[in-house]
């Protein structure tokens, strides 16, 4: 298939693309937040950060109650090597280190930093700009790593990891490509912050010595398209290419974009450094290059919203940490009439169960659904056995067997049936016809296999324990009893010997002192 | 008819030979069906199962001494998954062995303990620390929940707690059923 990109309106051949089985064309509803630009989201009282906002292990807090802390200041170190620090995102005091409510499905409180902001912004001295072409790949790395900086796309992997694959890099893929309906943060970036996308990608590329660059985003942007090839134009940069890919959900997912691009396929349980591809968010290129060129920590990040409730959908550049419910009140949402509130999209996000959360760093899009809209939603009625979901199925799943193996808690089946491939898309559940919540069934399935394999790691952990003190006892009482064969023996003789030398001991003393008394 | 007997002669000796050669050669060490049922329990070592212990009660449902129902920590679960390893009918959990409970943690009040290292002795995986007339203290992550150390303290400063649920080991809850009836 060959499609051509568009150039300042001049078409010239494109690369070479391929596609994934399945996919769907689900409404994009992205105009509404795209009608104005980027807002800042104002400055909130309070701040609450919570020390896990990434995949890995949470981050340690360094700062305590009462300190003062400056914007940008590390307030939390990495807790593991996969971990991320975090950072104060304004100027202000420590008011608690505590338990708050966070942006999960569970609705579970977490350990958070509360910092009652100042309203002075001030900035930590830690500031310090740099050329990335002065630095060496190790040193890029640990700028974004001492940054914070993890994957804003929204799974929020630690991004330095991904900047040291180990093997050669043919190919850096931005992933631009953002193709959940209502989200529109990252085409916002592209239109209006080009150079930042462009600057980071050069750093990424440094960092991770690719031999070739490809910003990918999808064909239904053809302004962040237009506005990326001008900028590429007018900067110079002629070893790095903006391509159109068709849009189809989900063709930003990972695996998906590397075979629409290079029609490889990776690996099941495999990565994309296998295939010498590494792919970043173009949100977090841009987080890097302003890390690394500016010295800025991540601490802020443009967030969609939108959705039905919301009056005035649109993108905010909003400081981490800050209360949703104060996102959601500057664009007018009707709280009232307020259903659902979902954090990521409406394909891929998860309903959260309270509203009083925090903006974290994978947060891109609010989407608060009216409760009208949710009245709407279809009957659940019984799996009819159509197909339709292994149609649409982007990695070419039987999503039907996995809802019946989910249904029936047949957790060892259901893996056969590659259950850890499923990206959670969620294009099954949209064509059912009997509106079955395909995804909740894996999801479940995926935290109970999660759980058993812990159980069945601690269960094995308990059981050398209790063999190893079981030897250590064998062992103490063999000790002992060897101990007592040791002394045993000599008792006997010496018994006889020692009664022996006590009554001559006696005998003596008594002809000493004798004489003396007669 | 004497090359027939012949044959079949040298045929028993040829796989006879075989066969003891086999046996020796590929003699399995241990008992590898109390691996596998060790492998399905839970490894509590609360002993409410009345052996001392995971392994000694799966060398008794081995050995064909003990039912498959007897281990409260395990549960359903652990009843199931030793029914179809052994090809067996699963059974209701013996209710008088104690009930399946949600998972626990003991916790030692550590301004009242004593330090009588009673606790210790009794703990099967070795998770508490301490040493004679210091505090002692549970290792949470080490602690396996079987209550062994509760009933020796002379204080009663231990008590079982529920292990706290965090977001990292959250699970989802099973989504509702579809509506059978086409409501």
């Amino acid at each position: 298939m060959e499609v051509a990109s568009t150039e300042g309106g001049k078409r010239r051949r494109g690369m070479k693309l391929w596609s994934f089985h399945g996919g769907i064309h689900p409404p994009g509803h992205k105009r509404e937040s795209t009608t104005r630009p980027v807002e800042s989201a104002p400055l909130p009282k309070e701040l609450v950060l919570p020390m896990l906002q990434h995949l890995g292990a949470p981050a340690d807090p360094v700062v305590k109650v009462g300190d003062r802390v400056l914007k940008g200041e590390t307030i939390a170190r990495p807790g593991n090597f996969i971990s991320a620090p975090i950072h104060a995102s304004s100027s202000g005091t420590v008011v608690a280190i505590e338990e708050r409510p966070v942006p999960h499905p569970s609705g579970l409180s977490a350990p958070c930093i509360v910092i009652e902001t100042d309203g002075k912004e001030e900035w930590h001295p830690s500031r310090e700009p740099a050329d990335h072409r002065d630095l060496e790949p190790a040193e890029i790395r640990d700028r974004v790593r001492q940054a914070g900086i993890v994957g804003l796309g929204g799974a929020g992997f630690p991004s330095f990891v991904k900047l040291n694959p180990g093997k050669t890099v043919k190919t850096l893929i931005l992933n631009g490509a953002e193709c959940e309906p209502y989200i529109t943060c990252d085409d916002a970036l592209m239109r209006e912050r080009p150079e930042q996308v462009i600057k980071g990608a050069m750093v990424i590329r440094r960092a991770v010595q690719a031999q070739h660059c490809i910003i990918a985003v999808e064909d239904n942007k053809p302004a962040a398209i237009d506005t990326l090839t001008q900028t590429l134009r007018s900067e110079g940069v002629t070893d790095m290419e903006v391509v159109a890919v068709p849009a189809r959900y989900p063709a930003g997912g990972e695996k998906q974009l590397i075979k629409v691009l290079t029609g490889k396929e990776v690996p099941s349980g495999g990565l994309p450094i296998q295939l010498g591809i590494v792919c970043h968010n173009v949100a977090t290129a841009a987080a890097v290059f302003r890390a690394v060129e500016l010295g800025e920590p991540l601490i802020s990040r443009i967030v969609t919203v939108s959705g039905s409730a919301v009056g005035g959908p649109r993108n905010l550049e909003a400081l981490l940490g800050t209360p949703v419910p104060d996102l959601l009140r500057h664009c007018d949402t009707d709280f009232e009439g307020l259903g659902e509130l979902i954090m990521g999209g409406p394909m891929m996000g998860v309903a959260l169960a309270h509203h009083q959360v925090p903006l974290i760093k994978t947060g891109n899009c609010l989407l608060a659904v009216s409760r009208s809209e949710i009245e709407q939603r279809p009957v659940v009625r019984p799996c009819i056995r159509c197909g339709n979901c292994a149609e649409a199925c982007p990695v070419n799943l039987l999503p039907q067997q996995l809802y019946w193996h989910a249904q029936s808690k047949n957790l060892d089946k259901i893996q056969e049936f590659d259950l850890f491939d499923c990206i959670e898309c969620g294009c099954c559940a949209y064509v059912c016809p009997s509106n079955l919540p395909l995804v909740h069934y894996y999801r479940f399935a995926k935290s109970e296999i999660r759980a058993q394999q812990e159980k069945k790691r601690k269960a094995d952990i308990a059981r050398e324990r209790h063999q190893k003190r079981l030897e250590r006892l064998e062992r103490e009482k063999a000790e002992r009893a060897a101990r007592r064969a040791r002394k045993q023996p000599v008792t006997d003789e010496s018994k006889k010997a020692a009664i022996q030398a006590a009554l001559e001991r006696t005998k003596a003393a008594k002809k000493e002192s004798s004489p003396d008394e007669v | 008819m004497l090359s027939a007997v012949l044959a079949l002669t040298l045929l028993a000796l040829v796989f006879g030979l075989l066969l003891g050669y086999s046996s020796i050669r590929f003699k399995v060490e241990g008992d590898p069906i109390v691996d596998q049922i060790d492998a399905i329990l839970p490894q509590t070592q609360c002993g409410q199962c009345g052996y001392p212990g995971c392994r000694p009660y799966a060398e008794a449902i081995a050995a064909g001494e003990a039912d498959i129902n007897q281990c409260p920590p395990g549960g359903e679960q652990v009843i199931q998954a030793l029914a179809d390893l052994l090809g067996r009918e699963p059974k209701p959990l013996d209710r008088e062995r104690g009930e399946e409970k949600p998972p626990m943690v003991a916790f030692i009040d550590e301004s009242e303990c004593i330090g009588c290292t009673l606790c210790i002795k009794a703990c099967p995986v070795d998770a508490i620390l301490g040493a004679p007339k210091m505090m002692h203290t549970v290792i949470a992550e080490e602690c396996t929940g079987c209550e062994l150390c509760v009933e020796p303290c002379p204080v009663d400063v231990i008590s079982m707690v529920p292990v706290k649920e965090d977001i990292t080991h959250w699970k989802w809850p099973p989504p509702k059923e579809a509506n059978g009836d086409a409501a």
